[in-house]
């Protein structure tokens, strides 16, 4: 099925296999509408910027296809470029330049006609709030403006889909919240697809129309946040016990009252298989058990749940277990 | 050459230029070094203007086309680690992501090696001549030194064009420095060829290119108006340029794999 309105995203069956190793990205099926920001959602090593590489034409696919405003990635590589714009992972910018220069190369570039660069280059460093500091050189920029002129720059030769890679990641919460707010003005006002994406679970919630959560190369859910949440249905309960050495216990008890959810390391989690109104069962329950409560809360479903109960991880425990990996293989002997 | 391709190579010409410019870490070690070694050698080693057969008296004029070479080799590692960076930092991505042509990143790198060929080479020959150096060729000689003082340094600067595309590291340039150095040592840097009394050393000083392109600068300083030298010179930088610019394009290729 093709995509009718040249500003959308469709790929089937997307592989990317890297010599040695893995499949980065195992079999991706996806369809982004036209004008929707569509949130990709994963840990570390998932599989989110391979795929974004690949869309965007920087990477080719070892199978599968993907057309990107109606253009095919493997076959039509100009046209795919030529109608998107990208901020990739890391703010890829020169820092002996200003950036009132980075405009004017990245303009230029394009083919924006001279007339109209310095206009377009103004106009795009206002909308990010980086005019006063167009004439200094990008060396001296905080994170947060670093991103800012990201994204300036992928919108310069006013692209009809833009790719974010992590955009916000290592952001303060003002430049994050600042992002978001211009990023929802693209897509509400300019009517730009945007496809997104990040490892922070309220940036996709807050941001996109939909979501598709990716683990080890595969899409293991795909849906509007608000969806995906109500398919899980059930709240978490965490309690912490008052003393550690009722841990154990505590457990048991929980136990009768749903399957184990994530919790922070001294507490202990479970999805309430009867809703909201076993919270006080849970408590009485406890108490005759003689486990004292440090602390008790209730949390609606989030996409994290959403990832548990699709890949039996926490999104922050799979970001740990990936590094712990990362570094286990990084200190193995090499095979002889 | 198309407009759009002329616009590009200018813009990223203009980029090339200022990165050179703002980088005084680039510029100064690269007139310096080759400075101090000039009058390290040509202090100590004027003896040598007593061997039959030396062609000059002076032998800081002999010595002063050395310098040329050394400002030559220090482009390999400037044009080459920039780009490095640039593959590094992901600004390469962001460029491929443009309807940029291979041809014209390339061409627009190099940029920045004509502006450093060219104060390198006003600043050697200046100060040479205020030390006393001759210029047997008058001034013309001085705009034909400067011509291929840049041209060497294009040429050279695109063979670290070229290691920075194939191995995406600015160590790696780095690292390639010695063994330029050795390629400068091994030439007819401190004698002429057919003053080298050691056989092996004077069959590879002659089979090596630096040795011609050495002779070409000294037969301005010392001999005027030689057209044959000049122009094996200028010749051997064209092949050199041509060269480092058709394995920097294959690297190119194999380094950004946009569809």
């Amino acid at each position: 099925m093709a995509v009718e309105n040249a500003t959308g995203i469709e790929v089937q069956a997307l592989v990317r296999e890297f010599k040695n190793g893995p499949r980065a990205v195992d079999g991706i099926d996806l369809r982004v509408a036209p004008g929707e920001i569509y949130g990709f959602l994963g840990p570390n090593g998932a599989g989110k910027s391979t795929t974004v590489l690949m869309l965007t034409t920087l990477l080719p696919p070892t199978a599968g296809s993907a057309r990107v405003a109606g253009f095919d990635i493997v076959s039509e590589g100009p046209r795919v470029r030529s109608a998107i714009g990208a901020a990739l992972q890391e703010a890829a910018l020169d820092p002996l330049l200003s950036g009132a220069e980075h405009m004017r190369l990245q303009t230029a570039l394009h083919g924006i006609p001279k007339a109209e660069r310095t206009r377009r280059s103004e106009e795009l460093l206002a909308r990010v709030g980086l005019s006063r500091a167009a004439d200094r050189k990008v060396g001296g920029y905080s994170g947060g403006m670093k991103r800012r002129l990201d994204l300036a720059l992928a919108l310069a030769h006013r692209p009809r889909i833009l790719f974010l890679d992590e955009p916000t990641t290592g952001l303060d919460i003002q430049s994050r919240t600042a992002l978001w707010e211009e990023v929802a003005r693209l897509a509400a006002e300019d009517g730009v697809t945007v496809f997104l994406t990040t490892q922070y679970l309220e940036e996709a919630d807050a941001l996109a129309d939909r979501v598709g959560i990716i683990d080890h190369g595969k899409l293991v859910a795909e849906g509007t946040p608000a969806a995906l949440k109500a398919e899980i249905g059930r709240p978490t309960v965490e309690a912490v016990p008052h003393d550690p050495a009722d841990h154990e216990r505590m457990v048991a008890v929980l136990a009768r009252f749903g399957e184990p959810a994530g919790a922070s390391p001294k507490g202990v989690g479970v999805r309430l298989a009867g809703g909201e109104s076993q919270l006080a069962e849970v408590v009485r329950a406890l108490d005759a058990e003689g486990i004292a409560i440090e602390h008790l809360q209730l949390h609606a479903p989030s996409l994290d749940d959403v990832f548990l109960t699709k890949t039996g991880r926490s999104l922050e425990g799979a970001e740990e277990a990936e590094e712990e990996a990362e570094e286990q293989a990084a200190e193995a002997p090499s095979p002889a | 050459m198309s407009a759009s391709l002329r616009s590009q190579v200018g813009q990223l010409a203009r980029r090339s230029v200022l990165r050179t410019l703002r980088q005084p870490a680039q510029i100064v070690p690269s007139l310096v070094f080759p400075l101090f070694l000039l009058a390290v050698n040509s202090g100590g080693l004027k003896g040598a203007t007593n061997l039959p057969g030396f062609p000059t008296d002076s032998y800081l004029t002999f010595a002063l086309a050395v310098p040329f070479m050394q400002g030559a080799l220090f482009s390999v590692m400037n044009a080459g680690t920039d780009l490095a960076r640039d593959i590094e930092t992901g600004f390469l991505n962001r460029l491929a992501l443009t309807p940029l042509r291979n041809a014209a990143l390339l061409s627009g790198l190099l940029a920045g090696a004509v502006v450093l060929g060219l104060v390198q080479a006003v600043v050697y020959l200046s100060i040479g001549l205020i030390a006393g150096a001759d210029l047997a060729a008058g001034a013309g000689g001085f705009l034909a030194i400067v011509a291929l003082s840049v041209s060497v340094t294009v040429a050279f600067g695109s063979i670290g064009l070229f290691a920075a595309l194939r191995t995406g590291s600015g160590e790696a340039v780095q690292g390639l420095f010695p063994v330029f150095f050795v390629f400068l040592f091994l030439s007819s840097m401190a004698l002429p060829l057919e003053l080298i009394q050691t056989d092996w050393f004077r069959a590879i000083a002659t089979a090596n290119p630096v040795s011609y392109l050495l002779q070409a600068f000294r037969s301005v300083l010392i001999e005027g108006w030689d057209v044959g030298e000049l122009a094996l010179g200028f010749g051997i930088a064209a092949a050199v340029l041509a060269l480092g610019m058709l394995a920097a394009s294959s690297a190119l290729k194999t380094r950004l794999v946009r569809t």
